[in-house]
C-alpha cells in the first residue's frame, strides 16, 4: 500500500547514501529532464540556420555530423532520451496505480533496457564519423 | 512499503498537463528519433531533405505539436523542480514569466524553422 510521508526537501543530496530504488529514479529522471529541455533550447538555435538558407544550414549540420564528438554526444542524448521515456512510462504507471509495489524492479528493468537499446543503436550512430 | 517521488503536486493541473504531455511526447519523440537516426541518417540531413518531410501538412502539424508540447512539459517540469526546490513568492513570480518568455521565443522560432523549410512565409 502507498504511504505518504515528510521527506522534507528532496533535493537533499546530502543523504544520497540512504537513497531507495525510487529516490535514484527521481534523481535520474530530474537530472535527464533538465538535460533534455537544455537540449531542446540548443536544438531549436541550432536548427534556426535554415532561416540563413539552405547552405547555411546544410553546411552547418554536415559539418557539427562530422565532428566525432558531436556523435558521442548524440549517443549520450539517447540514453537520456530513452531513459527519461522509460522512467516516464513507469511514472505514469505509478500515477495509475499499477505496479507502485514493484517499482524498484520496474526502474532496474528501465536502468537495462536504456544500456542494451543505446549499445545496440552505437553503430548506427556513429556510422560515416571516421 | 512503497514511496512515491514526484515533484509535482498529485491530482493538480500542472501535474495532469504533464501526464498528458508526457503520452504524446513519449511516441513522437521515439517516432523522432526513429526517423531522423535509423530511417534517415544525421550525416545525410540538408536542407532539401528537411523541407520535403515539412512540406507534408500531417508531418509539419505533428512537428509544430512536438514542439509546444515539448516545451511546455520541459518548462513545466524546470518551473515545478524549482518550486520542490523551495522557490516561493516574488522569485516565483520572476522565475514563472521568465520561463513563460522563453517558451514563447523558443516557439515562435520553432514555428519560423519549419515555415522556412515548408515554403511558408507568414511568420
Amino acid at each position: 500500500m502507498s504511504q505518504s510521508y515528510n521527506r522534507g526537501l528532496i533535493e537533499d543530496f546530502g543523504r544520497w547514501r540512504e537513497f531507495s530504488a525510487g529516490m535514484w529514479a527521481w534523481v535520474f529522471h530530474k537530472f535527464t529532464g533538465w538535460v533534455l529541455v537544455g537540449y531542446l533550447f540548443t536544438h531549436i538555435a541550432v536548427l534556426s540556420t535554415a532561416l540563413s538558407g539552405a547552405a547555411a544550414y546544410t553546411g552547418t549540420i554536415q559539418t557539427l555530423e562530422g565532428l566525432l564528438v558531436v556523435r558521442i554526444l548524440e549517443v549520450g542524448l539517447l540514453a537520456v532520451a530513452v531513459f527519461h521515456i522509460l522512467n516516464g512510462l513507469r511514472l505514469l504507471m505509478i500515477d495509475l496505480g499499477i505496479g507502485l509495489e514493484s517499482q524498484d524492479k520496474s526502474f532496474y528493468a528501465s536502468l537495462i533496457l536504456t544500456g542494451a537499446i543505446t549499445v545496440a543503436s552505437v553503430p548506427t550512430f556513429i556510422a560515416g564519423a571516421f | 512499503m512503497a514511496e512515491r517521488y514526484s515533484s509535482f503536486r498529485p491530482g493538480g493541473r500542472r501535474w495532469l498537463w504533464q501526464r498528458i504531455t508526457a503520452a504524446f511526447l513519449a511516441v513522437v519523440l521515439s517516432f523522432h528519433f526513429f526517423l531522423l537516426h535509423f530511417v534517415y541518417h544525421a550525416d545525410e540531413v540538408t536542407f532539401a531533405l528537411s523541407s520535403a518531410r515539412m512540406e507534408s501538412w500531417t508531418y509539419y502539424s505533428l512537428m509544430i505539436l512536438f514542439l509546444i508540447t515539448a516545451t511546455f512539459h520541459g518548462v513545466n517540469g524546470v518551473y515545478n523542480a524549482l518550486i520542490n526546490q523551495g522557490l516561493t513568492g516574488t522569485k516565483q513570480t520572476i522565475v514563472k514569466w521568465t520561463l513563460v518568455v522563453a517558451s514563447a521565443i523558443l516557439i515562435v522560432q520553432g514555428v519560423r524553422t519549419a515555415n522556412a523549410w515548408a515554403g511558408i512565409s507568414i511568420l
